[in-house]
């Protein structure tokens, strides 16, 4: 097992333009699955790709277990990859796809069956050894590609959105056991995705990248309660946090902590909505509201209520945000600033 | 019981199938006579005794059989083509993959290079050879210059390429894999970059080198490809007489006659049809091969 | 040190830039020696005192005007040319309904005819050429081009059908329907829809057929006798030998003329004639 680190690690694809990876500073811990989260285009598979010894940085650093790795080829820098398309081999059997970084790294044949069958088991495909990648479902080929991935007991493990080809309702079952094979075997874990559930859910720290720059980092309930600027403030959340603003600053706050005025005694912010669109979403409603008043007239926001059956379109309503969910933002530089008084 | 929507329907559908037909008609009658009957005729051909000037026609049971077999010439003839082909293939396939995952990778100047690479694929074949046999001239070889001078044959004692037997023959295996060689490599080309990046990627982290990669994942992904390339280039070879023609005729003394070139000495310049058909049926034992490999290829790649 | 590569650059790196360079040569060669032969004075072409690669005396012209006025070359060039254009009106003619109806109208028959035709275009002509010969006597058409516009279609419409049909089915097929549903007949959508979002396709295939035809050799060969019906295949390296002599410069003069226009548009059209041969085996 080991930690990974960057340093200042940059990648230009081409000259004279804006880096896809820009001076990235990062450090997992030991054990830990760290999420990379961002949009297409936010530089996350080329961090990772950097990371794998797949794309050559431009400038800057890799360091695996604490030795810098940037001169090795991947297949000198213990680590396992699992692909977005799983790049199962797809003339070999599911056996020989898994023996295969044994043969490769030269482990000794009489090892081979006593790994596969070790890492088969720990993903419960020992039934489809005989199998052609071609033969198996979604879900089978990422379990395959997990398995391979481990049988030679890496020191990192590197995942490139392996969810993001499984149907939504496989999705949630193959986090499931993602997570509960990390807790199993404990090892060191990078893991992109555009998917903020499956940040949220996962990371044990999450990483919020935009246009080749590390925006915040922080655990999942960091990152969400005190987004580090707007961007990530936005990115996470859905629907995202709703922004007003308010002469050199930006207020932000949540959909769920935008409620009805007498839920929210005494509150900062006191709002009157003309409701504008009412969606019952089953175990929740979501309220779009367009203010009236002085302050913020005509923006629209949006409020997340258990229960907004009493509330009909074209209607007033009175709502309130409480003080302590309220998040300051610095309208230049859209960063977090301190709480101030709303004058 | 059918409502008249169905009917309707059903009608359009055997419409369908009418206007299909009528479509597909004139190419099918074409190719019918021009191609079927002719077929035909070269069957009936080597069992008859016809020639050019004949007028009517008596068959003769295998004579003709009988008497090409007889034929050292024949003989000869079938023993080059498949020389002709076995050699010129392997040369072609190993000489095109190397190129083709050379190409696979970008570099500067490669849309230049793939142009010249192209060249002799696209060159009428006749003056492609015809360009070979100037650069293999028995006095003013361009090759044999280079030679001279680099002093690995003597100055009054020069190979002549297509003066000698052995000579000869190389001389033609080389020339027919210049000409297919650039087929073959954009073939294999295209089969290459339809391999997901992704796998030889994986493979590499995996901790395969470059030559495990190849051998291990990269060619025996292209296992299909490189069987259609090696399908067609059979044919182009074995079938083929324009190279053989043109740089030596068959010569000197029957040394690179092959069997398209022999039929065509045979039938046509000696104007014995009948013979001339029975030696080109020997081809159609390796073309009904070839096209068994085809069907397979074909119905391998609907199944994945 | 930080922007060290993955690979050792140094091997690798060489060993692909000498296969590049090593096969650009072997294939590129015979090309630059027919351009320098073709503009080399006679007495240079023959000293074998003189470096060949390179011009050892002023340019000359002398090879390309013996080619071109005293020569039939330009009246093989045109030949080529008449019969280039026809065989492709007869092609398209043939192979585009074909085509549809094979990737269309047929259904599962059409699969099977389609891989039927196309194990057609294996049937090489060094196998019919002979009683062919006796079909070219029989409608008299024996020793005129138009004995080729008749046979060539043989090789090009079993690949053309073949390889629109590709084209067909990448048509989406609700593209189709939305047009039948707004009035157009089954042909009139072929007509009026098909064929004109498949010009690229047709494009590939009249360039395919004019590579062919100035490519064959054998049909052109065992038809026709007479110098000034030739086509340039058979005329250049037939004809332009006098007995013995060579008339090198002219030779290789005309290779090139033949070869360079046909590579340019060829190129520009690789991809989809790729696609034609290899049976999907690529997708």
């Amino acid at each position: 097992m080991a930690v990974v680190e960057t340093r200042e690690l940059t990648k230009v694809f081409k000259q004279g333009e804006l880096g896809a990876v820009n001076s990235v500073n990062l450090t997992t811990q030991e054990g830990e699955f760290l999420v990379f989260l961002g949009p297409s285009g936010s530089g996350k598979t080329t961090l990772l790709r950097m990371i794998a010894g797949l794309e050559r940085p431009t400038s800057g650093e890799v360091l695996i277990g604490g030795d810098v790795v940037n001169h090795l080829s991947p297949r000198q820098r213990r680590i396992a990859m699992v692909f977005q398309s799983y790049a199962l081999y797809p003339h070999l059997s599911v056996y020989k796809n898994i023996a295969f970084p044994l043969r490769a790294q030269r482990v000794p044949k009489d090892q081979h069956r006593v790994k596969v069958a070790w890492a088969a088991e720990l993903l419960g495909i020992q039934k489809l050894l005989e199998r052609k990648p071609r033969e198996l479902s979604g879900g089978e080929r990422q379990r395959v590609a997990l398995a391979r991935a481990i049988v030679r007991e890496p020191s990192v493990f590197l995942l490139d959105e392996p969810l993001s080809n499984l149907d939504a309702k496989l999705r949630a079952s193959a986090r499931d056991e993602l997570e509960q094979f990390h807790r199993r075997v404990g090892t060191t874990t990078i893991y992109v995705t555009h998917d903020q559930v499956e940040a949220m859910a996962m990371g044990d720290r999450v990483v919020v990248l935009h246009q080749g720059v590390v925006r915040q980092v922080g655990t999942p309930t960091e990152v969400y309660d005190r987004p580090a600027d707007t961007f990530v403030a936005t990115f996470l959340g859905s629907p995202p946090m709703n922004l007003l603003e308010n002469g050199d600053v930006i207020v932000g706050f949540r959909p769920e902590h935008l409620v009805p005025a007498e839920r929210a005694p005494g509150a900062a912010i006191a709002l009157k909505l003309r409701a504008v669109n009412v969606e019952y979403l089953g175990s929740e409603w979501i309220l779009y509201g367009r203010i009236e008043g002085e302050r913020f007239a005509d923006k629209v926001v949006i409020a997340r209520l258990p229960d907004a059956s009493g509330h009909s379109i074209g209607e007033l309503y009175d709502f309130g945000v409480s003080e302590r969910h309220l998040r300051f933002f610095d309208k230049e530089s859209t960063v977090r600033t301190e709480p101030r008084s709303l004058a | 019981m059918t409502t008249g929507v169905e009917r309707a329907a059903v009608k359009g559908q055997d419409r369908g199938y009418l206007l299909g037909a009528a479509m597909f008609a004139p190419a099918a009658l074409y190719i019918l006579l021009i191609i079927g009957v002719p077929f035909a005729m070269a069957f009936m051909y080597a069992f008859s005794d016809v020639t050019v000037g004949s007028e009517g026609m008596s068959f003769v049971g295998f004579d003709n059989f009988a008497s090409i077999l007889e034929s050292p010439t024949f003989r000869k003839s079938l023993e080059n083509s498949i020389i002709f082909t076995l050699a010129s293939q392997a040369l072609v396939l190993v000489g095109s993959t190397m190129l083709a995952l050379a190409l696979n990778k970008p570099f500067r100047g490669r849309k230049l290079v793939r142009f010249v690479l192209l060249l002799p694929w696209v060159a009428p074949i006749s003056l492609g050879a015809i360009g070979w046999k100037w650069m293999l001239d028995s006095l003013y070889s361009v090759i044999n210059w280079v030679l001279i001078h680099l002093h690995l044959v003597k100055e009054f004692d020069p190979p002549m390429w297509l003066g000698e037997p052995k000579l000869a023959m190389l001389s033609v295996i080389l020339v027919h894999s210049w000409r297919l060689l650039p087929f073959s490599t954009v073939i294999i080309l295209a089969g290459l970059t339809a391999i997901p990046k992704d796998i030889p990627e994986a493979a590499e982290v995996d901790g395969a080198g470059f030559w495990r990669t190849l051998f291990e994942i990269t060619i025996p992904m292209m296992r299909p490809i490189l069987n259609v390339a090696l399908l067609f280039g059979i044919i182009f070879t074995f079938t083929d007489m324009t190279v053989v023609y043109v740089l030596t005729a068959g010569g000197p003394f029957d040394s690179t006659q092959v069997l398209p070139s022999y039929a065509f000495t045979t039938g046509i310049l000696s104007g014995d049809l009948a013979q001339g058909a029975a030696v080109s049926l020997f081809l159609v034992p390796l073309l009904a091969a070839v096209a068994y490999g085809m069907l397979r290829v074909a119905a391998r790649s609907e199944v994945v | 040190m930080a922007t060290r590569g993955r690979f050792r650059p140094t091997w690798r790196g060489l060993g692909h830039g000498a296969i590049i360079a090593v096969f650009t040569i072997l294939l590129g060669f015979p090309f630059y020696w027919m351009l320098i032969t073709s503009f080399k004075q006679t007495g240079d072409l023959y000293d074998l005192e003189h470096n060949p690669f390179i011009l050892n005396d002023k340019p000359t012209l002398e090879h390309l005007r013996f080619l071109f006025f005293e020569t039939r070359f330009v009246r093989w060039l045109l030949n080529t040319l008449v019969v280039g254009v026809f065989v492709v009106g007869i092609t398209l003619t043939l192979a585009l309904p074909a085509a549809y109806a094979l990737a269309r109208l047929t259904g599962r028959w059409g699969q099977r005819l389609g891989i039927g035709i196309f194990l057609t275009y294996l049937i090489p002509p060094t196998l019919l050429f002979i009683p062919l010969s006796r079909v070219v006597a029989l409608l008299g058409l024996q020793d005129t081009i138009w004995a080729l516009v008749v046979v060539y279609p043989s090789f090009t419409v079993p690949f053309s059908i073949w390889l629109l049909m590709g084209f067909f089915k990448a048509i989406p097929k609700e593209l189709e329907d939305a047009a039948m549903v707004d009035g157009l007949t089954r042909f009139g959508v072929f007509a009026k829809l098909v064929v004109p979002m498949s010009l690229s396709g047709i494009l590939t295939v009249v360039i395919f057929t004019f590579t062919l035809v100035t490519q064959e050799f054998v049909y052109a060969l065992t038809f026709i006798s007479p110098e000034s019906n030739q086509m340039l295949g058979v005329g250049v390296p037939t004809f332009l030998v006098r007995g013995d002599v060579y008339y090198w410069g002219s030779l290789m003069g005309a290779c090139l003329i033949a070869t360079i226009p046909i590579a340019f548009l060829y190129n520009m059209f690789l991809d989809r004639f790729i696609s034609g041969f290899t049976v999907g085996a690529v997708k």
